[in-house]
């Protein structure tokens, strides 16, 4: 855990309120939290990993696995809720059989609710890896998600 | 000051809550996250009353008492929030009441019950949380959690093991270890007072009802059943007695009923340990071992010591604890005397303990396949077991416990309540020092219910530093006390559980603090009572040490009554 360490000295004598803060700066890091940087991060607070596990999964900012290789960014602005947002993020987790926050078993997708990604010309509208795909509808995931899977593995 | 109550004055003082108010005058609202002596927490709401002049309903557990406050317990409005409340609790649950080991002694159905509540009012999404019985003693259906949050509390605020928390947020809310991980991963060192608290079937222990069945109906197994100090003292309020009275000779007849072989007393074991502890304390003291020494009879301390200070693990006792003593006597002397093949003995013990269950499963307490202890049962266990079988226990007569391990002083009774180790051990260690019993037999300071007790005493030309806790809270903090440099004291009693074994997480449920201090009245009275009331005038003891172990400390104990602990890794 030593690569927490430069983290930790810009917080010295930190408490729990440095808890949010830092355990978004591991995030920042890492890509997302894993067991070990939670632990270590309570042990730096002296806070049991319970409570750092407990107070992370409250925010739905967090992660708790490694981004997929194809993280897809689903946007639940205005614009897109209007649009039909849910059903797209609906069906997308059913496709992949994970929740938002999560990454598949394969570690190929992972599925990331935000806010508004600004493209609210394209709604509903997914970015996955930084690349737009907009005007979806539930129906068009299947040929997207098969698209990417022959990709990753024509590139495996 | 005053305050109206229904339409009733009744007094109260300046600073309680209303709460407090109402249980001194008899009366009553329903609460389902409110603990006595933590800070209220209002989660859930079920002890709203109203309150003349104010909007809203105020929850009794948390709302301070004014002087000439109007209050209605139970006005339409009020009950008609309750119900609303339990509804809603009610909108998620498996409704697994037929299957659940809190049938019939569950808060939650009690509540709907008292209700009236016969359908469901709401449907909500039911909550599919898979079963964790990882554990080696307790077990876990968040299905059943309706979040009061009182088990985080209890292991947190006074346990400060802080295990379980709350993960997620909204619906998906559960209570369970970081990581969402099985328990035996945590730091839970299944001390069972979240049982205790919880007040529906999502915490339970792992039931060794079965096994213990089993095995009585084997008919090559010889089935041996030992009971603790705690158990005798407790029993008889299941079965409509008052908290507090001894029925031991009873438990010993209802024991053989149930087919039990034999029946032993773990108190002969306490005087057992004490022969060895006092003696171990004895020889750090003049030979300068790690002084103070701490007590190692309660398993869930000894985890917790494994886990946050294996720095310390010197400061542990050697010595087993009585249920392991007694294990290891009676399959490693006992048995052979008889001419029974040990592994052929199947050894039980009742305990007020959850951990217990733990402590037997330890890789340090089997010797080449045979365990020292094969079953655990909790009090409520035995419980279940004696209403199975239909047993009448209050016309039964008083039986004497099996020979030689039914014998005991009323020294090792006493290790059924705080500060009780302690009383034995001075008692004991009076005697190794000076050669003679001390004149007065009670240690006052350590006796009560407090969570920390300290004091100092002489024996012989020593001066000894007593402390005595109970509730790991209490315990960490004495710790930290030694680990920073604390050179006052010599001895340190630790029992995992506020109050000791009588307040353990294996006994009936429901009881209140009140109960508690009965049941150590009870081990007082016993030990007042005599009459022999010192471990080292156990004949019993004596004779076993003449017959086969020698002397305390000698080769033989070590090999059978002591152990060694070590650094446990686990998410902390
Ligand atoms: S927890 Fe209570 S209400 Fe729920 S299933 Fe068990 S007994 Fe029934
Ligand atoms: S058994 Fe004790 S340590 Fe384990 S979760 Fe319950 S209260 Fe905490
Ligand atoms: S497990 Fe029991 S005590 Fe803990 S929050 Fe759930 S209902 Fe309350
Ligand atoms: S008991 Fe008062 S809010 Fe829960």
């Amino acid at each position: 855990m030593t690569d927490l360490q430069f983290i930790f000295q810009r917080y010295p004598g930190a408490k729990r309120d440095a808890l949010i803060p830092i355990l978004q700066e591991v995030q920042d890091v890492q890509g997302y939290l894993s067991r070990d940087s939670v632990i270590a991060v309570g042990q730096y607070l002296g806070l049991p990993a319970s409570k750092v596990y407990g107070v992370a999964t409250f925010y739905n900012q967090f992660r708790f696995q490694p981004l997929g290789r194809y993280n897809i960014q689903v946007c639940r602005g205005t614009a897109c809720h209007v649009k039909g947002s849910l059903g797209v993020l609906e069906s997308l987790k059913r496709s992949l059989g994970i929740d938002a926050g999560q990454t598949t078993r394969d570690g190929l997708f992972s599925i990331e609710v935000v806010a508004c990604l600004g493209a609210c010309g394209l709604a509903p509208v997914l970015c996955i890896n930084g690349e737009f795909h907009g005007n979806l509808k539930p129906e068009s995931l299947g040929k997207l998600l098969s698209t990417l899977r022959k990709e990753a593995a024509a590139n495996a | 000051m005053q305050i109206e109550v229904n339409n009733r004055p009744i007094e109260a003082q300046a600073g309680e809550t209303i709460l407090a108010a109402l249980k001194r005058a008899g009366l009553s609202v329903p609460t389902l996250c409110h603990m006595e002596g933590l800070l209220p927490s209002g989660a859930c709401r079920i002890c709203a009353v109203e309150v003349e002049g104010q909007r809203s309903l105020i929850p009794a557990c948390s709302y301070p008492v004014a002087d000439g406050m109007k209050i209605l317990t139970h006005s339409a409005r009020a009950v008609a929030a309750r119900r609303t409340i339990i509804e809603l609790l009610l909108s998620n649950h498996p409704d697994d009441c037929l299957y659940c080991v809190r049938n019939n002694n569950c808060q939650l159905q009690t509540l709907a019950a008292e209700h009236g509540i016969a359908q469901r009012r709401f449907s909500g999404l039911k909550s599919d949380h898979t079963i964790d019985i990882s554990g080696p003693a307790l077990g876990r259906d968040p299905a059943k959690c309706i979040l009061c949050g009182k088990c985080v509390r209890e292991c947190e605020e006074v346990q400060s093991v802080a295990a379980i928390d709350f993960i997620g947020r909204g619906s998906k809310t559960r209570v369970g270890p970081a990581f969402n991980e099985g328990l035996n991963l945590s730091s839970c060192i299944l001390c069972g007072q979240c049982v205790m608290v919880c007040p529906t079937g999502a915490l339970f222990e792992q039931s060794h009802v079965k096994q213990v069945m089993a095995a009585i109906q084997d008919p090559e197994m010889t089935v041996v059943i030992q009971h603790a100090p705690a158990v005798s003292v407790t029993l008889a309020e299941a079965f409509g007695l008052p908290a507090g009275q001894d029925i031991a000779g009873t438990l010993t007849a209802a024991l053989r009923r149930l087919g039990f072989d034999y029946v032993f007393d773990t108190s002969f074991s306490a005087d057992l340990t004490i022969m060895e502890e006092a003696s171990e304390l004895v020889q750090r003291l003049t030979s300068g071992g790690t002084l103070p020494m701490m007590t190692s009879c309660s398993p869930g301390w000894i985890k917790f010591m494994e886990e946050f200070y294996p720095d310390m693990l010197g400061h542990l006792s050697t010595c087993k604890s009585p249920q392991q003593m007694l294990g290891a006597v009676i399959k490693g002397y006992w048995a052979v005397k008889q001419g029974l093949d040990p592994s052929k003995v199947y050894s039980v013990s009742v305990m007020p303990c959850t951990a217990k269950k733990f402590e037997a499963s330890r890789p340090e307490m089997v010797h080449d396949g045979i365990a020292d202890i094969d079953a655990v049962l909790t009090t409520r266990e035995l419980v279940q077991l004696i209403r199975m079988h239909g047993l009448d226990v209050l016309a039964l007569q008083a039986e004497d416990a099996d020979r030689p391990f039914g014998e005991r002083s009323t020294a090792g009774k006493l290790f059924g309540g705080t500060g009780g180790v302690m009383e034995a051990a001075v008692r004991t260690a009076c005697f190794l020092v000076t050669g003679q019993d001390p004149e007065v037999m009670e240690v006052e300071a350590v006796r009560g219910l407090a969570g920390v007790k300290e004091t100092r005493v002489k024996v012989g030309g020593l001066d000894l530093g007593l402390a005595v806790v109970s509730g790991l809270g209490n315990a960490r903090a004495l710790v930290e006390q030694v680990r920073q440099g604390r050179k006052d004291l010599h001895f340190i009693e630790v029992m995992t559980c506020p109050g000791g074994c009588i307040a353990g997480g294996g006994q009936l449920l429901g009881v209140d603090l009140a109960g508690v201090q009965r049941r150590l009245a009870g081990l007082y009275a016993i030990d007042a009572e005599g009459p022999i009331r010192m471990s080292h005038h156990n004949e019993a003891v004596a004779e076993l040490y003449r017959e086969f172990l020698g002397q305390p400390l000698s080769e033989r104990s070590h090999h059978l009554l002591h152990t060694h602990y070590h650094r446990r890794d686990v998410v902390r």
